[in-house]
């Protein structure tokens, strides 16, 4: 498969407000037309920042944005074919549901016809027929997120920014919403670049994402990426749960290194390579730990320690292990029998082992 | 100091907060302050002023309202003053008149008010107490004694004066008849407008600026970002945000100009006689008590009146609201 043509281009953009450090520092990313992209960082990471600056309200201090390869520099946002979604929403609060959708194509000067019979398409695309009388206070939050949408996406905006979209949802409406958006932008086919601090609703919605830190880029790619093969430690850390051991390469053979690390001897059994005595970190997620009382056979990964927290989350338990060193492994096992025989229990020893397969090795 | 080593009036506040009577009537309490305090110095008043209007007066004193005659219970009501109010001109006319000077003082103050609230409002956040305190220091001196200070800048040979004629605003002001000749700024119209806008001023600021500076900026980004120019976001989204400010600007600026009588005695002219001075004629010059009242207590009905209309219309669309 070719690699698609870059929709939006971000060349080296820097924003400095003179607080000692860059907000956005040397960003360059290449995004497809169609896909969904998400920024995804800690709060202050200079996400929100790069989304203000491609919506116009913030202006680069170097560097260069192309929209279908139309630089959009000098543009003011209200000229500019990007809508956006803002956190919380920003409905107007005086205006009804009808009236916020339609103050955008009111402000293009459409015919009054043409007006209404967007909105409707629209509103009913979003399911809010019915609702079109009312204030932005009289509807739920869900309510008022389908009515931010459908305000961004009523003009056909070239590119969609999603700003934190389902923040203000509560945990189960904002899983549900999470796939109804995906299916709401993909049927409109609109290019989209979302900013989130949540990973699960990156993971979960874009097609690519970039991992954001102290305004630098640290990795881009699809989530499975990202999250299996994790460049840093920050970005291993940032998604998801991981266990973290330095080491150094102690054997290198042609089909797999050992690393020694305090508690253990890490077999690597994929394609990596370095010299021994070079200082490495081992990344192991949790749930790719097996846990057992007894001493398993065949692995060679494996360590032995004693439970010392056991945590119940229903679909998974999570165990805190203490080895030898004193350091605390993390182990996520799924709940596949409803009661579970021999699961190690507060106190006792346990081994925990894991595959030749599971670890990422990264520079420390 | 008491023996708990507290402050008196401290203790003594514990113990008042702590009567059985307040705990149980707190909230009636503190509500019953205020309007105990209108009832004695607003509404008692109010009630006497009405009894007066409707008197007879023998030299000195007040007919009683309600006497006992000839073995009758006699209710005397004395309705010759509003009568007169009704049929004179001079009331209406001088109503009229208050009326306009107080539209045009209001109209002059939103105009010169909302954009000093808006800009006050956007400006740092570090400067903005210093902005509010530029707009309160004027409360600082007595209020005469800065109309007063009018007097000399506007009268012949004074600084305003001589720098309004320097602008070459003489001629134009004196051909739409703000002033009656060129150079005579002072005791007209224009300095009575003038005057009554810089008093008032401070009174359409504050609410406005309250009320602009809790807008949310995200929505004037969202209007941007919908393709609505900064002048559109302005009208669209700002100035209907901010009703409830210029509202309470307007209602503070307007009622107290209507009944204005230092301003228009210092500053105004022969042009521009308010019911204020009407009143004042009647009570002290004429020595016509009812009729005074009458005046009063008129031009209190004919505020009160589309005021309570006012705030129904707006209670209603609260409850729409909800």
């Amino acid at each position: 498969m070719a690699a698609p043509a870059s929709y939006l281009q971000i060349r080296d953009v820097v924003k400095d407000f003179g607080t000692g450090s860059l907000a956005v520092d040397h960003v360059s990313l290449d995004i497809h037309k169609g896909e969904i992209f998400a920024l995804l960082g800690p709060s202050g990471c200079g996400k929100t920042t790069l989304l203000r600056m491609l919506a116009g309200f913030e202006t680069p201090t170097a560097g260069e944005i192309l929209l279908d390869g139309q630089p959009l520099g000098g543009l003011p946002p209200y000229l500019r074919p990007i809508n956006m979604m803002f956190q919380s929403y920003a409905l107007f609060p005086h205006l009804s549901v009808r009236e916020n959708v339609a103050f955008g194509l009111k402000r293009d000067g459409l015919p009054r016809d043409e007006v209404a019979g967007r909105v409707d398409a629209m509103l009913r695309l979003v399911q809010l027929r019915g609702y079109e009388q009312r204030k932005p206070h009289q509807l739920s939050g869900g309510q008022q997120q389908r009515v931010a949408l459908a305000r961004s996406l009523v003009k056909r905006p070239q590119l969609l920014l999603l700003d934190e979209p389902l923040g203000a949802l509560d945990k189960k409406l904002r899983e549900e919403t999470q796939v109804e958006l995906v299916n709401i932008i993909t049927e409109v086919g609109v290019t989209c670049v979302m900013v989130t601090h949540d990973q699960e609703e990156a993971m979960n919605m874009a097609s690519r994402m970039a991992v954001m830190n102290e305004g630098c880029v640290l990795q881009v790619g699809r989530p499975g990426e990202v999250y299996e093969t994790p460049a840093s430690r920050f970005v291993a850390d940032f998604i998801g749960n991981v266990n973290l051991m330095d080491g150094a390469v102690a054997v290198d053979e042609p089909d797999y290194v050992e690393i020694d690390c305090p508690d253990c001897r890490h077999h690597v059994g994929h394609g990596i390579t370095g010299h021994v005595g070079m200082a490495v970190t081992v990344a192991v997620r949790p749930e790719k730990i097996r846990l057992s009382r007894e001493r398993p056979l065949g692995l060679h990964n494996q360590v032995r320690g004693t439970v010392r927290d056991k945590s119940y989350f229903g679909s998974f338990t999570v165990y805190h292990l203490v080895l030898a060193s004193g350091a605390v492994l993390k182990v996520s096992e799924s709940n596949v029998d409803r009661f579970r025989e021999d699961a190690p229990e507060e106190g006792q020893e346990a081994w925990a082992a894991w595959s030749s397969t599971a670890q990422v090795v990264m520079a420390p | 100091m008491t023996p708990a080593g507290r402050p008196l009036h401290a203790t003594l506040l514990d113990r008042l907060v702590s009567h059985p009577m307040v705990r149980r009537h707190g909230r009636a309490t503190l509500i019953g302050v205020p309007y105990g305090w209108l009832l004695a110095f607003f509404l008692l008043p109010f009630l006497i002023i009405l009894k007066i209007s409707v008197s007879e007066m023998e030299e000195v004193t007040f007919q009683d309202l309600v006497t006992w005659q000839d073995g009758r219970l006699t209710l005397a009501l004395q309705l010759r003053s509003y009568l007169a109010i009704l049929g004179d001109r001079l009331y209406l006319v001088t109503y009229l008149i208050s009326l306009k000077y107080a539209a045009v003082t209001t109209v002059l103050c939103l105009a010169i008010g909302y954009p000093f609230a808006y800009f006050m409002a956007r400006a740092r956040p570090a400067a903005q107490p210093a902005l509010l305190m530029l707009v309160m220091l004027p409360f600082w001196t007595s209020f005469l004694l800065r109309v007063y200070a009018w007097k000399g800048l506007l009268m012949e040979g004074g600084l305003v004066a001589r720098g309004l004629g320097a602008l070459g605003l003489g001629a134009p002001a004196a051909a739409l008849g703000l002033i009656p000749a060129e150079g005579l700024w002072l005791n007209t119209p224009f300095s009575l407008v003038v005057g009554m806008v810089y008093t008032y001023l401070p009174f359409m600021v504050l609410p406005l600026y309250a009320t602009l500076a809790k807008l949310d900026v995200r929505l004037l980004e969202a209007a941007a970002d919908l393709g609505a120019t900064p002048w559109v976001t302005f009208w669209k989204v700002t100035v209907p945000l901010s009703t409830a400010g210029i509202i309470a600007g307007a209602m503070l600026v307007f009622i107290p100009c209507i009944g204005e009588f230092v301003i228009p005695e210092l500053l105004g002219g022969p042009s521009t006689l308010m019911i204020g001075r009407v009143l004042w004629d009647e009570f002290f010059s004429n020595n016509d008590w009812p009729m005074a009242s009458a005046v009063a207590v008129t031009v209190i009905l004919l505020i009160i009146v589309p005021l309570a209309l006012f705030n129904r219309y707006q209670a209603e669309a609260r409850e729409v609201r909800r």
